[in-house]
């Protein structure tokens, strides 16, 4: 079965970044496909290589990171959510003219269209967050 | 057209559960993951409203999360199903949609 994951939440606010990774790990172990996990609203904060929390602390970004390389996940962020929170890759670096880019490996800026798409292609699209 | 309803923040911050209890439609599913698990808990100001709703709603609770917060599964309400995260799955794909209440 094919499996769209939406995450509305940073990777420290709650918990719905750890639950979805959960969840995604248990999909794959169980032989289902992940379509697309698409990181809207405060859920962009989960894109950042920036992110440095102490070494005994988990690090959400790069277990998202891990988990895409491994299973060639598509992890989409929120083009608008992610330029009122500073998440910039090198394109959205150049058009706003940054200094820099902070998107993490594996991820992508895409717009919402890329949430219908895995709404509309896959069998069930499961929320986490806020 | 059986549906799963996910609650994930606990009774006593947020109407999500009573909001899912009410409007949840006769034969369906509800998961308790994160803060959500503590309306699995019995004798408390929610536990009435869960029992209540047991005769319409089948309740799961996800096992992670009540041990992440000390719940032990002795004080649940009796005949809410403890599950981990392959359940999590199952359920999703067992039902034809998946509803969050945030």
């Amino acid at each position: 079965m094919k499996f769209g994951i939406q995450i509305n939440e940073g990777p420290y606010t709650h918990e719905a970044s750890t639950t979805a990774l959960n969840f995604v790990s248990a999909a794959i172990e169980a032989g289902h496909e992940i379509f697309r996990v698409f990181f809207y609203h405060d859920g962009v904060n989960n894109g950042t290589r920036y992110t440095t929390p102490p070494q005994d602390d988990r690090n959400l970004v790069n277990a998202w990171s891990e988990l895409a390389e491994k299973y060639n996940i598509d992890l989409v962020v929120c083009v608008a959510a992610a330029q009122r929170r500073g998440i910039i890759d090198k394109g959205e670096q150049e058009r706003n003219g940054k200094d820099g880019n902070n998107i993490a490996p594996g991820f992508r800026i895409s717009g919402l269209g890329q949430l219908i798409e895995a709404g509309i292609q896959s069998d069930r699209l499961v929320v986490f967050g806020d | 057209m059986p549906m799963l309803h996910t609650v994930n923040k606990s009774p006593f911050e947020r109407g999500a559960l009573e909001s899912c209890i009410r409007l949840a439609i006769k034969g369906s599913s509800v998961l308790l993951i994160e803060d959500g698990v503590y309306g699995a808990s019995r004798g408390t100001a929610a536990s009435n409203m869960v029992e209540n709703a047991m005769k319409d709603l089948d309740f799961y609770v996800l096992g992670s999360d009540l041990k992440a917060r000390g719940v032990d599964e002795n004080r649940l309400i009796d005949g809410i199903t403890v599950i981990d995260y392959s359940g999590f799955v199952k359920l999703a794909v067992e039902n034809d949609k998946v509803q969050a209440w945030l």
